[in-house]
């Protein structure tokens, strides 16, 4: 397939992997911090062919697994008790709240749709014009775009009866996060290729330049994750500390400008919590007051109970790569994907389902 | 194939209450439709059941069909429900004879929609070689069903020289896929609401028992197993023949058939072809000595031209299906846990 293919070639595979094992001199650590990275690094098999001094290290980066549990709940109750018609990307459904999941709700009578993009809520909402309809806008930069993109329509349309749930994070202070964590191992960094294809490269020199940590932008296509991991050993076997961009077949250093500006119309930064990590200052979106009778949390006025995380779920360690999920007492025994004990277990791009679905035991296949 | 209604409608433009009451407008309904269009001895009868005589062996299965939307490209449920269960009965390494057939109709259906399924049965049970030899309709209200849900029951004759069983496996098989894996799934994929994409992707629907007869005349024994792997697809497949068996499947992602659209469209939506629905293809378990030659065999036939040998049974990591990726990394395919959801981004 033209533009995958090419990106999957076994022997350009072998020549950045020889490369790797070639100039590797001592143990690394590097984290790739998208999860669609984390996928297709277990899903390739790739962290088992690089050599045992480089340690993949996976990221907070699962929109899904940040999601705090607090959030999910609400998207709960506004389908469960408000009868909105809940709208939301796939993998969100089977995301554990404090009770159930929403894919339980649905079963049990919630109108719970799953949805591709945030303007077919639009359009349901414009189809039912005396249902409220409610989009679980989940995501990092990426998605940011296309949930502004609903919140633009939907008000250019004057609809009346939609609104969005926003849990919008982002990437760099969550980087930051990781690196001033005490416990941090990460030597560098495989930044978020898609993310950097929206908000382009220019607000991580600053990360750069503050913590001497080699980043580089990376894809997400076997070839790309291996010369993102080579171009990082590169850096860190000479000493370097900069900034490289492995995917400029599709980020450009400016990034998108058009997309950048319509998140800047709907949203403005704020403070967020993450699940597993605690709160990070200026590391998310919401909706901007202009915009105020959008955002589900105004308008439903909504007041559940905090519930806190189990305490056997090291989902918080995971998602910083202090721990390996394998390292975790309940993994594949009590947390598994038919009953997850936390978010990383759910999502297919989290990390610790990356491991249970394609190397559980990768001792065993070596 | 032409699709066209040889029957008369009915007065009435949509399937109401009635035509399941058991009265006239169900004997209307079933004169007009069914018993004219599937005519044979054993349907004339009009009896509460058939009497067959099958010699030999018998294999009897049954499945339900449920799928939403009714049309899609490359078939409807009408053809799927002969198709399904013609195939399980293929699997069991039998060639198929009698079907049963039962509708349950959701108020409001129309007619027209009915005859057109009606007739896509009529060609699939044709093609396969196959009859309707008793049945049943019921009606329930709006709401309480989606247009159509069909059942098929069927029995075959077991082949003299098939020996399908999971205990014949052994270390060294090797695994054949009868054709492009994923067709089917992605066919359907590609028209639910929401997504209609514009693909020329047709699902892969079609009775396997003439080319599962055919391997089962030249290779009897040797075929030790036979699957054909719809929902779940091939990946639920192969991690049933190891959960059966204590034994190890190991696949090679570079010999995995896919048409390019198909994978195409899998990249798009975030789907694994691993985990899609087929409805036309078959996995044959062989064994290691004749594996060349089946899958020489079946690709001369139609419907086949894409076999691959895409792994074998192995002794290593029991109970696990272990797949070397395109560039030569190794990871293990597990089963689904629930539907397979889109992700993120």
């Amino acid at each position: 397939m033209k533009f995958l293919s090419e990106y999957r070639d076994a022997d350009l595979a072998k020549k950045y992997l020889d490369e790797i094992h070639a100039i590797v001199t001592q143990p690394w650590n590097i984290m790739e911090v998208c999860g669609g990275q984390t996928h297709s690094l277990v899903k390739n098999g790739i962290v088992q062919l690089l050599p045992k001094e480089v340690q993949m290290i996976h990221g907070p980066g699962c929109p899904v697994c940040v999601t705090p549990l607090h959030l999910i709940d609400k998207a709960i109750h506004l389908a469960e008790v408000e009868k909105v018609i809940l709208c939301s990307f796939g993998d969100m459904l089977r995301v554990p709240g404090s009770a159930k999941s929403l894919l339980q709700v649905k079963a049990a009578g919630a109108d719970i749709r799953i949805l591709y993009s945030p303007l077919e809520a639009v359009q349901i909402a414009s189809d039912n014009p005396s249902q409220e309809v409610v989009f679980f806008a989940v995501g990092f930069e990426t998605t940011a775009p296309a949930n502004a993109l609903s919140v633009n329509k939907a008000a250019d349309l004057g609809l009346t009866n939609f609104s969005i749930l926003a849990s919008q994070v982002l990437v760099p202070p969550a980087m930051e996060a990781v690196i001033e964590d005490e416990e941090s191992k990460v030597d560098a960094f495989l930044a978020a290729g898609h993310v950097c294809t929206i908000m382009g490269v220019e607000e991580y020199y600053p990360l750069v330049e503050k913590y001497k940590i080699p980043m580089v932008v990376t894809g997400f296509e076997p070839v790309d994750l291996l010369q993102g991991i080579l171009l990082t050993v590169q850096q860190l076997e000479k000493g370097e500390a900069v900034l490289q961009n492995q995917y400029s077949r599709v980020v450009k250093p400016e990034g998108n400008p058009k997309a950048q500006e319509l998140i800047h119309k709907i949203f403005k930064v704020s403070d967020r919590e993450w699940r597993g990590i605690g709160a990070i200052p200026a590391s998310g979106l919401e909706v901007r007051p202009e915009y105020e009778s959008f955002d589900a949390n105004l308008k439903f006025k909504i007041h559940i109970p905090k519930v806190e995380e189990p305490k056997e779920c090291i989902a918080g360690l995971v998602l910083k790569g202090i721990k390996k999920p394998m390292e975790c007492s309940q993994f594949g025994k009590k947390c598994n994907p038919q009953n997850p004990m936390g978010a990383p277990m759910v999502s297919s791009e989290g990390a610790c389902a990356a491991y249970y679905h394609f190397s559980g035991t990768a001792e065993t296949i070596s | 194939m032409q699709l066209q209604c040889p029957i008369p409608k009915l007065d009435f433009d949509i399937i109401t209450l009635g035509h399941g009451s058991g009265g006239l407008l169900t004997n209307k309904l079933l004169d007009s439709g069914v018993f004219h269009l599937f005519k044979n001895e054993h349907l004339q009868q009009r009896h509460d059941g058939a009497i067959l005589e099958l010699p030999g062996k018998t294999a009897f299965t049954t499945d339900s069909f449920v799928i939403s939307p009714i049309f899609f490209p490359g078939g409807t449920i009408g053809e799927l429900a002969v198709n399904g269960t013609v195939n399980d009965l293929a699997m069991c390494g039998a060639i198929p004879k009698y079907l049963s057939l039962s509708f349950i109709l959701e108020e409001g259906l129309k007619m027209t929609d009915f005859w057109e399924i009606l007739v896509a049965i009529k060609w699939a049970s044709e093609m396969a070689n196959v009859q309707i030899v008793t049945g049943d309709t019921k009606v329930v209200e709006r709401g309480k069903g989606d247009k159509i849900f069909i059942n098929t029951t069927g029995v075959g004759q077991v082949h003299d020289r098939a020996k399908i069983s999971v205990k014949n496996i052994k270390a060294g098989d090797k695994i054949i896929v009868s054709d492009s894996i994923a067709t089917h799934g992605v066919a359907i994929m590609s028209v639910r609401e929401g997504i209609e994409f514009e693909t020329a992707i047709k699902s892969d629907t079609r009775g396997l028992n003439h080319i599962v007869s055919k391997l089962l005349d030249d290779f009897g024994e040797d075929i030790h197993l036979l699957k054909d792997p719809t929902r779940g697809g091939v990946a639920t497949v192969l991690n049933e023949i190891t959960r059966d068996r204590n034994l190890g499947v190991e696949i090679v992602h570079k010999h995995l058939p896919i048409e390019r659209e198909v994978d195409a469209l899998c990249e798009i939506l975030g789907l694994d072809p691993l985990y899609v629905a087929n409805e036309g293809i078959f996995i044959a378990v062989v064994d290691a000595e004749v594996s060349e030659k089946v899958l020489e065999a079946l690709q001369k036939m139609e419907h086949c031209s894409n076999a691959s040998i895409i792994g074998e049974v192995v002794e290593n990591h029991p109970k696990q299906v272990v797949l070397t990726s395109a560039i030569g990394g190794k990871r293990i395919v597990n089963m689904l846990v629930g539907e397979q959801l889109p992700r993120i981004c």
